[in-house]
């Protein structure tokens, strides 16, 4: 296999690093490969700056018309495959056509850069940040080489952030007033909250609340939408009677949560709920979901 | 159900298994310091508590076990925090467990642990814990997570000199929390009897008795806590669990939380919150066992007073009597279908009270026996035997209060209950009245008193209406009366003519009493009288003057009246008796003519009644004997009745009864004292008829049987003539002696005489009398000296 794979060496070694590389704080990454590898992470408006570094390999030389380093922003779709949208593309030049014989290394910078949209790896939809190296050779193929980074955009807390209130039932049977103290968490948050039991007629197993994410993806009749329990939380253990206030607190930070995202670049929403599940003794299930917003806090370090 | 257990064991068994697993596990992580492991499988562990296939009792076994590991999974929190792992994260991270079960019972783990660090004001914790806690709805896991909790925060409430009080955190918040916790597990509790299947539901109540402990506990905690003083008890705490009581509406929780709160809060509590506590109760379900939970309040509020006289003023001051009074009245109108035994259980408990608390106040004594009569009327005799045990529990406890039927007497309702007990009841209580004045050796000294101490033990002085004895045991009926007949003794008055009233006021009740009781009464009657006249006859001569009815004569005529009814009953025997006593009597009180018709009329009894010939030999040996005693009689009357005497001695049926009576009669010639009653020639007659008749009787045995039998007769006629000799009759010469004792030796050494042991040692000891006088010398031996014996040689 070694040297099966030694035939097939690229001719140099391409190598991208960020000129605040040792500071800036990485995050993991799920690659499309399974394996996590943790990168940069970056947020919107922030420069993009660093290095290429190319090494040929020992005593061999690098023809080539060109090269340039782009930053991508890149949509791709699953069922879709291999077909990326790119929302976002910057290009640099680093160097006119010529040839490499040794260690060579060209700086770059990405000032500004307006990166709207969050990195996302969902089910069916895959945003992504990459940059791009691209030794252009007109015959052998070009060498290309990427460099993921991750984005993650800090929202300020809302302005308004109203109480989820509301009161629910089947007649003569099950009356319920629930209540979320927020309608927006940020992802750290705890919801906290309490259902009231006005009526009970039915005989109550549990009662769970779950975290639902629901990812649509597409548009018109070629909508994917792909919906997954991130939490179930045991909130109540048995049957309550009328008159019971049950109370609830469920922190968010054990689970992978991201912000909501609506309608990024016309290609998918991402959408957060809230599903309040009672389980009668039948294992029939009685549930109110109610949307909540996901945003983003800036962590205070 | 057999099944039901089994699979039973085999859950609980799993149930273990599994348990042990997790903790195995969750010890590995906890030696090698490993938080997440140790949660995740503590986590896993306490799932086994999820279950809902055990019964309390099984699950009991499951959660102790948890509980153990508990602890281990706590002191190594305390560990962690010391290693700089913050306790409010670890107060967060144990809240991402999924199950809610496992979640709560790390999240009081940690919370304990929380409490301790200080880093949070204990009351915040409590609160946040008591209030998570809601998410159990289930009442066994509910009761025993609370359980939990109510552990793990004991000995970490604010309370007063805790550790844990701060300026923030005060006892009230102890309280608040603990009230919490009781009031919520309480309506798990009761919750329990609605869960499952109706058929089951005796089974469920059973498993709910077995889990009272775990909320009676929190009463117990509050009773506990330093900084529960009256003050806040009064306001905070009773009202609090005294609305939970009443709100719970469930039988078995009512009754057991009352009596909690009745064991566990000091008594002093009590008497000062009476009003509430009381007020509760009537508002409690109809089926509730009450009278045992007021008779438990009772007992040891009497218990209380007991303990020392200090606290007495506090009672009057609360105006406990009133108010239990009150109550009591208040919850048996509440329950109107409240069994006779619960009325007078009741009833019964208050009286004990009143009389430890108040024993002054015979008012109040007697308002609680009103009240019970008042309750009981209506509802006729009691037939309930438990309840008929509680009306002689409530009427005794007077009795033993003041061991002193005085007092019982004045309770003028005490009567009034006895009437509802069944007659073989009335008959129990009245010989424990009995009993209580023979013990104490009261006197009852007047006749109202007498009066109405007749009026409560009726039952043994008459036959009630319409019913008969027919089933009494005869010893248990002969005892009765032999304790009424005691009784009758213990009537005494120093004033003669009280004591007449009382001896009138006690022949009115006993005549009533029938034939069968006559004889057991009469007697001592007739000897209390006769007591009297003894008394009177000691005092000058009617020391009143001649208005004073009390006069030995007029006793006499009652006496004659009350032996007279004896007669309607065949006891001529008794009343023969009777008639000599009062005979005697009157003769030392020198009444000759009523002497005389004592006498008339035991021999007239002789005569007509007396017939069997035994009763007929005591008899006449009782009429001999008074009759020489009598010295009242002039001659012709003494002529008389000695003359009848003798003349019944001849006339007995058997020839040695005829001899005895006639030689005995021969004492009623000399009497010692008395000159002018010694008339020798009528004492040797009686003694030579005697031996006539002994002579006679040797014959008929001989020609009966072919035997002369004994000579017995003989060796006491001699001893008769030797006492005659001795006093000094001149009748009775050395000769007459010598020629017996001569005779006496024939007939003993004659053949046709089968010897007699007996009649040889007494002839024998008889001689050696003589010999022993003759020894004495002086006077004496001279007058024996010419008595010659030889004695016999076998």
């Amino acid at each position: 296999m070694n040297y099966l794979l030694g035939a097939f060496k690229p001719a140099c070694n391409v190598l991208i690093t960020f000129n605040d590389g040792k500071n800036r704080k990485q995050v993991p990454f799920k690659k499309e490969n399974g394996q996590t590898v943790t990168v940069p992470l970056f947020q919107s408006q922030e420069n993009i700056v660093g290095k290429v570094t190319i090494e040929p390999m020992q005593g061999k030389k690098i023809d080539h018309n060109g090269v340039k380093v782009e930053l991508l922003g890149q949509i791709e779709m699953y069922f879709d495959r291999g077909n990326f949208y790119d929302f976002t593309s910057l290009v640099r030049e680093l160097d006119v056509p010529g040839e490499i014989y040794e260690r060579k290394t060209y700086p770059f910078e990405f000032s500004t850069v307006e990166m709207p949209y969050e990195t996302y790896n969902g089910v069916n939809v895959r945003l992504r940040y990459v940059l791009k190296v691209t030794i252009n050779r007109g015959y052998a193929g070009s060498i290309i080489e990427y460099q993921d980074f991750v984005v993650r955009n800090y929202s300020p807390p809302p302005t308004i952030n109203n109480s989820i209130k509301m009161e629910v039932g089947i007649e003569d049977c099950l009356h319920i007033e629930f209540e979320y103290n927020k309608s927006k968490y940020h992802l750290k948050d705890v919801i906290i909250g309490k259902i009231y039991f006005l009526l009970v007629r039915i005989k109550i197993k549990n009662m769970d609340l779950e975290i639902r994410r629901r990812e649509s993806t597409g548009s018109g009749t070629n909508t994917h939408v792909e919906t997954e329990t991130l939490a179930k939380f045991e909130l109540m253990d048995g049957a309550p009677v009328r008159g019971e206030s049950i109370p609830i607190r469920l922190f968010l930070s054990p689970y992978e949560l991201t912000p909501t995202h609506r309608n990024i670049n016309n290609k998918f929403s991402v959408k957060y709920f809230l599903n309040l599940v009672l389980v009668d003794e039948e294992d029939r299930r009685y549930f109110k979901q109610q949307e909540i917003t996901m945003y983003r806090l800036q962590e205070s370090s | 159900m057999l099944d039901g257990t089994e699979d039973e064991e085999k859950f609980l068994a799993a149930g273990i298994a599994g348990l042990q697993q997790n903790s195995f596990y969750m010890h590995r992580a906890l030696d090698s310091n490993n938080l997440r492991d140790a949660l995740k499988y503590s986590a896993q562990m306490l799932s086994e508590l999820r279950t809902s296939k055990l019964s309390p009792h099984k699950y009991y076994e499951l959660y102790m076990r948890a509980f153990d590991q508990l602890r281990k999974l706590e002191m190594f929190f305390e560990e962690e925090t010391r290693r700089g792992c913050s306790i409010i994260d670890l107060y967060e991270l144990v809240q991402h467990a999924g199950n809610i079960l496992p979640r709560l019972y790390l999240l009081c783990t940690v919370g304990s642990v929380y409490i301790k660090s200080k880093e949070a004001p204990a009351k915040d914790v409590l609160k946040d814990l008591v209030e998570m806690c809601r998410g159990i709805q289930h009442p066994v896991r509910g009761l025993f997570l609370r359980s939990y909790l109510s552990q793990v925060s004991r000995d970490k409430l604010p309370d007063i000199g805790s550790e844990y009080e701060g300026d923030a955190d005060t006892v009230s918040d102890a309280v608040e929390f603990v009230l919490q916790n009781f009031t919520e597990m309480n309506k798990l509790w009761v919750r329990m009897q609605h869960q499952g299947p109706a058929r089951e539901k005796e089974k469920r109540e059973k498993e709910r008795s077995e889990l009272r402990d775990l909320v009676g506990k929190n009463l117990h905690v509050l009773s506990q806590i330093e900084g529960v003083d009256l003050d806040m008890y009064k306001d905070i705490v009773l009202p609090r669990v005294l609305e939970q009581v009443v709100n719970c509406k469930d039988e078995l929780a009512q009754f057991y939380l009352m009596d909690c709160i009745i064991q566990v809060f000091p008594d002093e509590y009590h008497l000062q919150t009476l009003d509430v506590l009381l007020g509760a109760c009537p508002q409690l379900q109809p089926s509730v066992d009450i009278k045992t939970v007021l008779s438990q309040l009772m007992e040891r509020l009497s218990h209380y007073a007991a303990s020392s006289a200090e606290v007495l003023p506090e009672f009057l001051q609360v105006e406990a009597f009133a108010k239990l009074s009150n109550a009591i009245g208040r919850v048996i109108e509440a329950q109107p279908d409240m069994p006779t035994l619960g009325v007078v259980t009741l009833y019964s408990s208050l009286l004990t009270f009143t009389l430890h608390v108040h024993p002054d106040r015979l008012d109040y004594a007697d308002q609680v026996l009103g009240a019970c009569v008042r309750k009981l009327s209506g509802k006729g005799k009691i037939e309930d035997s438990k309840a008929t045990k509680q009306v002689v529990a409530l009427l005794s406890a007077p009795l033993e209060k003041y061991n002193d039927i005085m007092t019982a007497l004045k309770l003028s309702n005490y009567p009034r209950v006895l009437e509802y007990l069944d007659v073989p009841t009335i008959r129990v209580m009245a010989t424990v009245i009995i009993q209580s004045i023979m013990k104490n050796g009261t006197r009852i000294s007047t006749s109202d008193k007498v009066e109405a101490l007749f009026e409560l033990i009726k039952g043994l002085i008459k036959d009630s209406d319409g019913t008969s004895n027919d089933k009494l045991d005869e010893d248990d009926f002969k005892e009765e009366q032999n304790s009424v007949a005691r009784l009758i003794q213990m009537f005494y008055n120093d004033d003669p003519e009280e004591m007449l009233k009382i001896i009138e006021t006690v022949r009115k009740h006993i005549l009533a009493g029938g034939p069968k009781r006559l004889p057991f009464t009469v007697p001592p009657l007739v000897f209390c009288s006769l007591k009297l006249v003894r008394q009177l006859q000691g005092q000058e001569e009617n020391p009143f003057g001649d208005d004073a009815s009390t006069t030995p004569k007029k006793i006499f005529q009652l006496l004659n009246q009350i032996i007279e009814t004896l007669s309607g009953i065949p006891v001529p025997e008794l009343a023969l008796q009777l008639y000599l006593q009062c005979a005697e009597a009157a003769n030392d009180c020198e009444l000759e003519p009523v002497a005389y018709e004592f006498f008339t009329q035991a021999y007239i009894l002789y005569e007509e009644e007396i017939s069997d010939s035994r009763a007929q030999i005591t008899c006449i040996h009782l009429i001999i004997g008074t009759l020489q005693r009598m010295h009242v009689f002039g001659v012709e009357n003494r002529d008389t009745l000695t003359h009848k005497a003798t003349g019944y001695s001849a006339k007995l049926l058997k020839k040695p009864d005829q001899c005895r009576a006639v030689y005995a009669c021969s004492h009623l010639f000399w009497v010692e004292d008395h000159d002018n009653m010694k008339d020798g020639e009528r004492v040797l007659l009686c003694l030579k008829r005697a031996l006539r008749i002994a002579n006679a009787a040797q014959q008929m045995a001989n020609a009966a049987r072919g035997s002369t039998g004994s000579v017995m007769l003989f060796i006491e006629i001699l001893n008769k003539y030797l006492y005659f000799f001795e006093k000094g009759n001149p009748q009775i010469t050395v000769a007459s002696i010598q020629s017996l004792i001569e005779l006496i030796m024939n007939e003993m050494q004659s053949d046709s005489t089968t010897s007699d042991p007996a009649a040889e040692a007494f002839l024998a000891s008889t001689m050696r009398y003589v010999q022993f006088q003759k020894q004495k010398g002086g006077a004496v031996g001279e007058k024996y000296e010419p008595i010659k014996y030889e004695p016999i040689k076998a």
